[in-house]
């Protein structure tokens, strides 16, 4: 493994078990199970962005999770910096925690009410036993708002969240992340919640502390004009898949595989004179339970072939840095 | 002659701090066959302009002043009850924000869209449900599924059954509150198509209610944007996205990232909107904008006709 790859995930997988009620579990066969992420592997490096698009349900955010470990594979490995994340025990986990963190979608919902923001802040700082002084933690804290752009400090650290907007809100969050100064950053839809006027702030801002701790940052998005802004690098999910994975423009100006085409042209573009192209696909996306056979995405692609129904593509590198599971491109 | 014509509209809310100036002076044209884009941040008065329209505000909402010409009736001096009889849902109906979380979920949605028509015409159940059945074929549900419960249905169809019901009583104009923000890019993609040929084949009027441009772009034959109660800039929508009047109008549009063309930086516009209970003085967007002047902090600027009759911009920067 190269040196500077910081996570590294192995052919992770993960299926959700369906609770069933008493009798239908008598009856069934077998326990259904949802096929939430399903052999996913991919690295990031050091001072690397990688963004994972897709619809709701494609296994983006579980896939965040499970790099985490906030929740157990059913499969596969995680890797930080060598160190096998999923076989660690809790006490590795604690420490390998100190250089992780996750930033979620909704400000409103992330951040405890009753605590002031100095405590939600200090929190991650005081767990994981980071700085002893009470004059140390404080310095940090104030350090990383006025990183964030909330200043004077003193001002904001004595309110509660429910004192602030929604944008102050996402950037208390996105501070208590960076407080243990993080190696590696998931962030799910990180300012989704936001209007658009203050959202590319907050992201730069986002992007600012993403670069001075040189941290890896894995970028959750369903917006993926938004991630091409954003990302080094991009891999596109659909039902627990990653399909494409590629530099960013490559992927945006020239997809290749057939989702990844039909997902960046049904992207509106603030052009009304702009002409595209108007594929929109039929259908909506299968039942996780139940995966179509072959290549998942079969049913509704435009270019499907008897193949597709039955062999599942392989994920290869077709060009330089491009991967890609589709039979179309594999002759 | 415009279908409604929005003039002067205010309307506030009355809260124990004061009144919020949730609609303030707020004036705009639709015509027959229109799809206006009415665009802003949250709590910019989108759907408050919407409310007042439809005259479902709440208890503490009040329009103040302004009129509503809707073929030349004023739908601000007309009682609630006729109203109801005879503009809600005939000539008026609407596709509400979360509308398609709403549908009962007991109700057979066949039913449900019935309702709306026996509730307002004076038809039998039958003959209800046999138009129906050629709404639902129309929004491209099929009417083998008007047996169907709503959580047998995926978000996109529940969003189409909403919108078979704003089209139930034949109406000229739908006012449609974000009817996409909670569906996925291809979904939204395939509701939005349907949305546009329904215009098309029906000559509806419409009134897309969104904060995103991206969206109206692909929509709209009109824009108009609103900023703390009120429009700041409003015109055809080449006009609005290629030439831009307003300084919020550009920084808006800079916030919008596209999939295609060379990339470019995001702009974003610092600091908040303001308090509507208390809004600044002169342009309301004067705090926030990067060419203010002495002007701009103490007169309220005039809507004035830029380089067409059709597109108006409220700055006193425009046309000095």
């Amino acid at each position: 493994m190269p040196q500077d790859v910081s996570i590294n995930a192995k052919n992770l997988t993960k299926y959700f078990t369906i609770k069933m009620g008493f009798f239908s579990s008598l009856l069934s066969k077998s326990i259904p199970v949802v096929h939430a992420v399903d052999d996913v592997s991919f690295d990031i490096e050091r001072d690397e962005i990688l963004g994972l698009v897709g619809e709701s349900g494609c296994g983006k955010t579980t896939t965040g999770r499970l790099l985490l470990r906030l929740i157990e594979p059913t499969a596969g490995e995680v890797h930080f910096k060598g160190f096998e994340v999923t076989a660690a025990d809790e006490h590795e986990m604690r420490r390998l925690r100190q250089k992780m963190q996750i930033i979620f979608q909704d400000p409103y919902e992330s951040l405890n009410p009753r605590m002031s923001i100095f405590d939600i802040i200090a929190e991650p700082l005081r767990i994981q036993k980071i700085v002893d002084s009470p004059r140390e933690v404080r310095k940090r804290v104030v350090e990383v708002l006025e990183d964030l752009e909330m200043t004077p400090p003193e001002e904001y650290i004595y309110r509660f969240p429910h004192e602030l907007s929604g944008g102050q809100r996402q950037r208390v969050a996105i501070a208590r992340a960076f407080v243990i100064r993080p190696e590696f950053l998931v962030a799910d839809e990180p300012v989704s919640m936001l209007d658009a006027s203050i959202r590319s702030e907050v992201l730069d801002l986002l992007l600012g502390l993403v670069r001075k701790y040189h941290s890896s940052f894995l970028y959750i998005t369903h917006d993926i004009a938004l991630a091409r802004y954003i990302c080094d690098r991009i891999g596109v999910m659909y039902l627990g898949k990653i399909v494409e994975r590629g530099p960013t423009e490559d992927v945006i100006l020239k997809p290749l595989h057939p989702y990844t085409e039909a997902l960046i042209s049904a992207v509106p573009v603030p052009d009304p004179t702009a002409k595209r192209s108007d594929i929109v696909l039929k259908g909506e996306v299968p039942s996780a339970v139940n995966p179509p056979p072959g290549c998942r995405f079969h049913t509704r692609c435009p270019y499907a072939m008897k193949i597709c129904r039955e062999k599942e593509p392989e994920f290869t590198e077709i060009e330089e840095n491009r991967y890609l599971a589709c039979h179309k491109y594999a002759s | 002659m415009p279908l409604m014509e929005v003039q002067n509209l205010k309307m506030y809310f009355e809260t124990l701090r004061g009144h919020v100036k949730a609609v303030d002076d707020v004036s705009f044209n639709v015509h027959k066959g229109d799809s206006l884009g009415l665009a802003g941040e949250s709590g910019c008065g989108k759907t408050s302009t919407a409310l007042a329209i439809l005259r479902l505000l709440p208890w503490n909402g009040e329009i103040i002043g302004g009129s509503i010409l809707f073929d030349d009736v004023d739908l601000v001096k007309l009682g609630q009850e006729r109203f109801r009889q005879e503009f809600r849902w005939k000539r008026i109906s609407a596709i509400f924000q979360g509308a398609m979380n709403a549908l009962h979920p007991t109700m057979r949605i066949g039913d449900q869209i019935a309702e709306s028509i026996t509730t307002h015409e004076s038809v039998g159940k039958k003959e209800a449900l046999e138009r129906v059945a050629k709404l639902l074929d129309l929004v491209g549900i099929g009417a083998s599924r008007i047996d169907r419960y709503p959580h047998e249905l995926s978000g996109g169809m529940k969003q189409r059954t909403v919108t078979a019901m704003s089209l139930a009583c034949n109406p000229d104009l739908i006012i449609a509150d974000e009817p996409t923000t909670a569906l996925d890019v291809i979904v939204r993609a395939q509701v939005l198509k349907v949305m546009r040929e329904l215009q098309h084949k029906l000559n509806l009027s419409l009134i897309i209610i969104s904060h995103d441009l991206s969206m109206l772009a692909e929509t709209c034959n009109r824009i108009a944007i609103m900023y703390a109660g009120t429009i700041v800039e409003c015109g055809d929508v080449v006009a609005i996205f290629k030439e831009p009047l307003h300084p919020y109008t550009k920084k808006l549009l800079g916030a919008f990232p596209s999939v295609i063309g060379e990339k470019k930086e995001l702009s974003a516009i610092h600091g908040f909107p303001p308090d509507l209970l208390n809004p600044p003085t002169g342009c309301r967007f004067h705090p926030r904008c990067s060419y203010a002047t002495d002007v701009c902090r103490t007169e309220d600027p005039k809507m004035v006709e830029a380089d067409s009759s059709e597109h108006r911009v409220a700055c006193h920067l425009v046309g000095v």
